[in-house]
């Protein structure tokens, strides 16, 4: 479960905003994480409010913005996108592919008090 | 304080195996008591649905989520149905951060690496299932490898030192993480284990990460390059049923060949699918238990050391 090492990462970043910026509470945090990313929506999701108890996070809404994996075709020389590691070019069925996009897990945007 | 749960007293311990599980153990009781009884951010009724299984929601993540909840998410305060702002009604403001969830770890591993560099060191992070012999494999490897240059490991474990009296047993320092109830080691823990071994300039470091083939995959710890160890009684379907850290690795070393002869096992498809999420991983066979196959690993870590050496070089420059 590093998902609860990931969430432990997105309040310490909160906490950190909090402070150079003065505020208390947090309403929503929108996140942004890529389909081709090393953590679930829905573990980060069950995580995060465990994790945010008795912070400034405690009972906001997480708002989680999924983007899509893209990747590189050798075969096509396309981009194009795969919804998972290990899937083959929708185009041309080839495996040689080179991710270049999706790999991020970021805390977007907060709306705060 | 804590990586998995952040209590302050269960620090993950370095050399020493209580970390305190009882009072994890206590605490993850409850957490899970306290979401059940306060929060349930999506307005539904009935607990059992707070986890948000995947088949009890079907709607688009893409687009904000609470808006497809309508709006019940999102404590009112003023604000017209949430997300929407009305210019004039609404206190809330909205913040752009815009920050790496991991770069706390990944700015931490760059130190690390940074300071591997420095001290001419080449390190390998070792991954693998529980079980596929890695600490096996590390004993023989560091055995014979210790007589050319220096050595050192750091044993990731969640509660026993065991792997590390086994490496120390053969004749090479090393340093035990209790990791307690994480999964993985984090770039945090290496840097201060790393203060704990003696100097090896010039030598390789291994770090055997805890065995998990899903956690350590998402954190750098400054390594040069990972490592997948996969025993061949594992079948042939890993790398596709865990791809992030086949991706993630540089080598796989299928292990355990000597059993070859008393199961199915089917060595192309095995390297096939790693290489359909990692078309550039390089693959070695070997037999941790007989030696079989180690004089090629011990040629692929030296091809990795004059790489390293290049990067040396080029930082001294
Ligand atoms: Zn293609």
């Amino acid at each position: 479960m590093h998902e609860m090492a990931i969430c432990l990462g997105i309040i310490q970043i909160i906490e950190e905003e909090a402070r150079h910026r003065s505020f208390s509470r947090v309403r929503s945090v929108c996140l942004e994480m890529g389909a081709l990313s090393h953590a679930a929506p829905e573990a980060i999701r069950f995580c995060f409010a465990v994790v945010a108890t008795r912070t400034v996070a405690e009972g906001a809404v997480l708002n989680i913005v999924e983007l899509p994996g893209f990747v590189w075709c050798m075969s096509c020389s396309k981009s194009v996108e795969i919804a998972r590691r290990g899937e083959c070019c929708p185009r041309c069925g080839s495996y040689q592919l080179q991710v270049t996009a999706g790999e991020q897990m970021r805390v977007k945007e907060l709306e705060i008090d | 304080m804590c990586t998995v749960c952040g209590c302050t007293d269960g620090t993950p311990s370095t050399e020493r195996a209580t970390h305190d599980a009882e009072s994890h153990a206590r605490y993850y009781a409850d957490m899970q008591d306290d979401f059940a009884r306060r929060y349930h951010p999506h307005g539904h009724q009935g607990l059992q649905r707070s986890y948000h299984a995947r088949d009890s929601h079907n709607h688009d993540h893409r687009f904000a989520h609470h808006q497809a909840h309508g709006g019940q998410a999102l404590l009112s305060g003023g604000a017209g149905p949430a997300g929407l702002k009305v210019a004039g009604m609404s206190r809330e403001r909205v913040i752009q951060i815009e920050r790496d969830i991991l770069g706390k770890n990944n700015g931490i591993a760059a130190d690390n690496r940074a300071l591997f560099v420095a001290d001419d060191l080449l390190v390998f992070n070792l991954l693998s299932s529980p079980g596929a012999g890695k600490t096996t494999l590390l004993v023989r490897a560091v055995s014979e490898l210790k007589r050319s240059r220096p050595v050192g490991v750091i044993e990731g474990d969640q509660q026993t030192s065991n792997d590390a009296e086994r490496i120390r047993a053969a004749g090479v320092p090393s340093v035990q993480v209790n990791t307690g109830k994480s999964c993985h080691l984090d770039a945090a823990m290496i840097g201060e284990a790393y203060r704990r071994l003696p100097l090896l300039t010039g030598g390789i470091l291994f770090i055997e990460n805890v065995g998990n083939l899903i956690c350590p995959a998402a954190f750098d710890l400054g390594e040069a390059c990972k490592i997948v160890v996969l025993s061949i009684t594992e079948g042939e379907d890993k790398p596709l049923k865990y791809p992030d850290m086949f991706a993630a690795s540089s080598l796989m070393v299928i292990n355990k060949i000597d059993l070859a002869p008393l199961l199915e096992f089917d060595l192309g498809k095995t390297i096939e699918y790693a290489r359909r999420v990692n078309p550039k991983i390089d693959v070695l066979v070997v037999s941790a238990r007989t030696g079989e196959g180690f004089g090629a690993l011990y040629a692929w870590i030296d091809r990795q050391a004059r790489h390293q050496r290049h990067v040396v070089e080029d930082t001294r420059r």
